[in-house]
């Protein structure tokens, strides 16, 4: 089990990805900057943190599934970066609980 | 199973000799150490550095009791003490505490156990200890220049308004300590995944390995999120960003959050591997199959899950929601059922098993009977009500001092004890260090014991006076701590002592199963000379009975 493991790693090291690719994803993390400058002149209200961090979450998962190559990686390596995910998610939820019902009062 | 098999003799260490060639005699000059890859080596030199930074750490705690034998402020001035009980927190808990088993017991076994000749990375692993160093540099740096006094918790705003000490060199050096936590701990998963022998499958693995993936699984998790919480410390303090304070626009709950997300996991950090000692050393000494091996295996991955859940128990009285602080506190309820598996599980296995008393045993009761204890008055702290009681007086302190001294330090000094003789070829002499663990025992209960007392008839704790009515309890806390450093002095003069003089301990000394027991000791650089191919269940004692040549011809 453990040498179909070593091979199926080495295969991902040596998985290449084109300059097409990094090219195209490097120009659509550019057009998002340009998009998140833009949107900032725009007053949207209560939408204004929604869509920076809206167009930033979606930046970071260009980066982590093609320069970090995640998207070419086994199952492994993705559940663990879905595990950082995941921990990350019980930090703001689990803080958010407090802060929405902070206001409640007493039960 | 025959039961006249498990009951093994110790061999022969009259015949017992050292191997010709071992880790230790390969290469010999400093910079063969320094830029070493082997993960023995590395072990080593943790084990010299935490050292080190304990009896620094135990200094501070000496100068904190000797303050509180009165109750005035006799020995140091008020705010002198706020910053030896810092230093003694911050010390501790971050360069001792934390890296004390993985870096140096974990460091050493894990690619052993699991039948690897290193650990997946080795570099990564000399580079965390280089940052370890650098870490420990740049606390020791603040606690020359002058100190810190924002207890061990940096407290918003407290340590980014108020005090004008070395915060942010001190929360450097976490910060940099913390990255040699996060590598050990992405070394151990990494090394654990890809670089088990062949048979060594996940429920073939000694209990050890579990516990610190499991621990592993918290450095990496957990350990970013205190890290980018101290730059914010520094920043708000250097550059003014409002983030924690208040009259920035900041919220200083929002620190405490961030905080204790990763520093309660981080007590899981701590205890998770210690645990993992106790698993071994039980079974050793009762000459069983830990009882319940996958409950006990997938317990330490609960608490790890479970302790990223529960972390605003330390915040009850600090003004959250109480709706929020209802949901953290029956989670924290939670973590009591792993622990409560293992703790049950250890004592199953002790039932009618062949018990012998050497040292390690000694110290792993010690650990029983402690963290027991110490676990036990978590329940209390977790539950909302006694907490308004209860936090922030001495029957906190003495909570975590029973779980992590009572209970993480006595597993590390079992685990040093137990595995000395496969690092250094050589036992530690066995009465005295027996006294020591006595000694040990029953001067942590006189320091600490009374402490819950105190806490819970309300002495505060982090203050430099008390009322007098409160000095007797601490007078017996002050003398029960001296007699605790004997306990870790002895050790730390038969440990050398051992080195050139202590009896050759042959392989195997204690009849154990692990594939460490099965290799020379000390263990050759390549720990291996040809990979084992593991065709057994782990704590097999049937299986070591049976082996006429268990022991590895001695090579060279």
């Amino acid at each position: 089990m453990s040498q179909h493991g070593a091979t199926e790693l080495e295969h991902q090291e040596h998985h290449v990805v084109g300059p097409k690719v990094y090219l195209a994803v490097f120009f659509a993390l550019m057009i998002c900057t340009g998009l998140t400058t833009w949107v900032a002149f725009i007053d949207l209200g209560v939408l204004n943190p929604v869509i920076a961090l809206a167009i930033a979450c979606f930046k970071a998962c260009l980066v982590v599934l093609f320069f970090m190559h995640i998207h070419y990686s086994s199952k492994l390596l993705k559940l663990t970066v879905a595990s950082g995910l995941f921990i990350f998610l019980v930090l703001v939820t689990m803080t958010l609980s407090d802060y929405i019902s902070r206001a409640w009062g007493l039960w | 199973m025959s039961s006249t098999n498990t009951i093994v003799q110790l061999p022969d260490q009259s015949t017992a000799q050292l191997p010709r060639k071992h880790y230790l005699n390969q290469e010999h000059t400093l910079k063969s150490w320094l830029l070493t890859g082997d993960h023995k080596r590395i072990a080593m030199l943790y084990l010299f550095s935490i050292t080190f930074f304990f009896f620094i750490g135990g200094a501070f705690a000496s100068l904190i009791r000797l303050q509180l034998l009165t109750p005035g402020s006799d020995l140091l001035a008020p705010d002198t003490y706020n910053k030896v009980f810092s230093m003694h927190g911050i010390v501790m808990i971050f360069l001792f505490l934390v890296p004390s088993v993985p870096a140096t017991l974990g460091n050493f076994l894990i690619p052993i156990m699991i039948g690897a000749k290193d650990l997946a990375f080795p570099k990564i692993n000399l580079l965390s200890w280089y940052l370890f160093i650098a870490g420990g540099l740049f606390i020791l740096a603040a606690m020359i220049l002058g100190g810190v006094d924002t207890g061990w918790t940096f407290t918003t705003p407290l340590s980014t308004h108020y005090l004008n000490t070395h915060v942010v060199t001190a929360a450097l050096g976490i910060f940099i300590a913390g990255f040699a936590s996060i590598l050990t701990g992405l070394n151990f998963i990494v090394t654990i995944h890809r670089m088990r022998a062949p048979g060594m499958t996940w429920f073939r693995l000694p209990l050890f390995v579990w516990g610190h993936y499991a621990a592993s699984i918290l450095m990496v998790l957990g350990t970013p999120v205190l890290a980018i919480t101290l730059v914010l410390v520094a920043l708000e303090r250097t550059i003014g960003i409002g983030v924690f304070d208040p009259t920035k626009g900041g919220d200083p709950l929002l620190f405490q959050h961030l905080f204790w997300f990763y520093s309660h996991p981080a007590v899981y950090i701590m205890i998770l591997p210690g645990m993992a000692v106790i698993s071994e050393v039980i079974s050793t000494f009762s000459r069983k199959r830990v009882f319940g091996y996958t409950a006990v295996a997938f317990s330490s991955v609960a608490i790890a899950i479970f302790g990223f859940f529960v972390w605003a128990h330390h915040m009850f009285i600090m003004g959250i929601s109480n709706y929020s602080a209802l949901v953290f506190s029956l989670l924290t309820m939670l973590v009591a059922v792993p622990s409560a598996i293992k703790i049950f599980n250890w004592a199953a296995t002790l039932y009618k098993g062949s018990i012998t008393f050497e040292t390690p045993m000694l110290y792993a009761f010690g650990f029983l009977g402690l963290f027991t204890i110490g676990g036990l008055t978590g329940v209390f702290l977790g539950s909302m009500g006694m907490d308004v009681h209860l936090t922030e007086t001495y029957f906190i302190v003495a909570h975590f001092h029973f779980v992590m001294v009572g209970g993480m330090l006595m597993a590390y000094l079992a685990g040093l004890h137990f595995w000395w003789p496969k690092m250094t070829g050589r036992m530690y002499p066995e009465s005295i260090s027996k006294l020591a663990a006595v000694v040990t025992f029953i001067g942590f209960i006189f320091t600490f014991f009374p402490q819950f007392v105190l806490g819970y008839l309300g002495m505060p704790r982090r203050y430099a006076s008390y009322p007098p009515e409160f000095q007797v309890l601490n007078v017996l806390s002050t003398a029960g701590a001296s007699i605790l450093a004997v306990g870790y002095l002895l050790p730390m003069l038969y440990m050398p002592w051992s080195l050139k003089y202590g009896k050759i301990a042959g392989n195997n000394p204690w009849q154990a199963t692990g594939l460490e027991w099965q290799i020379t000791s000390p263990p050759l650089t390549e720990n291996f000379v040809e990979t084992p191919i593991v065709d057994h269940e782990a704590y097999d004692y049937e299986w070591l009975a049976n082996q006429t040549e268990h022991e590895v011809k001695t090579v060279g």
